[in-house]
């Protein structure tokens, strides 16, 4: 049995098998419809994220199996006090697979401890997210055609941004990957990233304030929204939430081929007029994301 | 240097950053012990300047005397028996540790999940450097 916990919890190789069989469902999606009948998913909700949980349900109901979980940690046993542990010994009981998003990091590790199914990561708190991953991956593999020689800039909020840090960590290890972080200072990546992930890897990254002077630099634009959640004082929110708005004038300086990517939900970091732009790439992004979680499902209940 | 009794049988952990003999007193529970210690804090060194030292009097039976190295990775720990030293060590850091480290991070699950141990994976031997498991934050041992 499998968790996927993190994303480097499947090695390059397994990735791209991931992938492959994402890209054969969307060639073919009928194909892989029945291919999880009495399979049951559950998803633990901790926090609301109305996207993630959705796309995860949307990937079990597209496979031909069910769904059943709750979306808040309010509508849960954990309003009652009631571990991570136990709920996942119980849950364990009722489904054949979990995804889980909690606002502490670390709580699907936990999870996958004492699980009898396998658990997947849906996002804790500000550290891992490894479907988006995924997700992303799909995306740049799919619309770029490799997931190596490219120059990946991250832009807007590094310090708190999982899908940043996962992003990160999964392109490591693919060959000939420069990195270029755009934040400002208060939101830079966390160190153990700076150190255990680029500087270990012998990855080239620089850390700039504007976006302007490298964005023609760019294979890949991955935008992130400022989260007001991950602040535990709202004026560092307010000073640092309009840092960097992606317009139709900063895109004018970046390549005919860049593609600009954001986890969504955007709030005001890309104006909607870059939305007609070729190059926005997010709502299919989103799209990618169910592919990939049907595929990721598949392969942690071993259907063939 | 001031100087305290010779111990004919017992145990001296040298070279204790300044500060940091009370922690090691704590974490070996002396204070419950029924045996002579004596704590020397701000003493001379050549080495560091000035350092501590914890001198015990007789041995300590079940103590894993490496996991000290958790908490200040630069200690040297001496045996003494028939008033020599018989065994001199620097403390080898274990690659897990469980409940000597605890996560800061406050976004961390063990800052709410009831009876989960702290758990924490030696990622730097050089600086005494591990890593939460869960939540990934690194700690050093001896700032704790």
């Amino acid at each position: 049995m499998r968790h996927i916990i993190s994303p480097t919890d499947l090695t390059v190789s397994e990735l791209g098998e991931l992938l492959e069989l994402a890209e054969e469902i969307i060639e073919d999606p009928t194909k892989y419809s029945d291919v999880c009948r009495g399979k049951k998913l559950a998803t633990l909700f901790y926090e609301p994220s109305t996207r993630t949980r959705l796309s995860f349900e949307a990937a079990m109901l597209n496979l031909g199996g069910s769904v059943l979980g709750f979306s808040s940690a309010d509508s849960s046993s954990a309003a009652k006090g009631e571990s991570v542990a136990d709920t996942i010994r119980v849950v364990s009981c009722y489904a054949d697979i979990c995804a889980m998003r909690h606002p502490k990091e670390g709580a699907p590790y936990v999870a996958s401890i004492y699980s009898e199914i396998p658990v997947i990561n849906a996002g804790d708190g500000g550290h891992n997210h490894p479907t988006q991953t995924f997700t992303d991956l799909l995306t740049i593999k799919n619309l770029k055609g490799r997931l190596n020689n490219l120059t990946v800039g991250f832009c807007g909020d590094l310090k708190f941004g999982r899908t940043v840090h996962s992003l990160i960590n999964a392109l490591s290890r693919y060959d000939n990957i420069n990195i270029i972080l755009i934040s400002p200072e208060e939101l830079t990546i966390p160190s153990y990233l700076r150190t255990g992930v680029l500087e270990a890897n012998n990855i080239p990254y620089e850390e700039v304030r504007k976006l302007e002077p490298v964005i023609d630099k760019l294979d890949v634009l991955y935008m992130t929204r400022v989260q007001k959640e991950r602040f535990f004082n709202e004026e560092d929110y307010i000073r640092l939430k309009d840092t960097y708005i992606l317009d139709t004038k900063k895109m004018a300086l970046a390549r005919e081929d860049m593609l600009v990517l954001h986890p969504l939900p955007r709030v005001n970091e890309i104006s909607v007029e870059v939305d007609e732009d070729p190059r926005a790439v997010y709502f299919k992004q989103a799209q990618y994301g169910v592919y990939v979680r049907m595929a990721l499902i598949m392969k942690l209940l071993e259907i063939k | 240097m001031l100087n305290i009794g010779v111990l004919n049988r017992g145990i001296v952990i040298d070279h204790i950053k300044v500060g940091g003999a009370m922690k090691i007193y704590t974490y070996l529970n002396l204070e419950n012990m029924d045996c002579s210690v004596a704590i020397i804090k701000n003493a001379r060194s050549n080495k560091m300047g000035k350092k501590d030292i914890i001198k015990i009097e007789g041995m300590l039976d079940g103590i894993n005397l490496d996991m000290l190295g958790v908490l200040d990775h630069k200690i040297t720990i001496n045996i003494i028996d028939n008033g020599v030293i018989i065994e001199k060590k620097n403390p080898q850091l274990p690659e897990y540790v469980e409940n000597i480290l605890k996560c800061k991070n406050p976004r961390c699950i063990t800052s709410i999940e009831q009876g989960l141990p702290h758990r924490f994976k030696l990622i730097d031997k050089e600086n005494g450097m591990y890593r939460c498991v869960y939540c990934e934050m690194s700690s050093k041992g001896e700032k704790l």
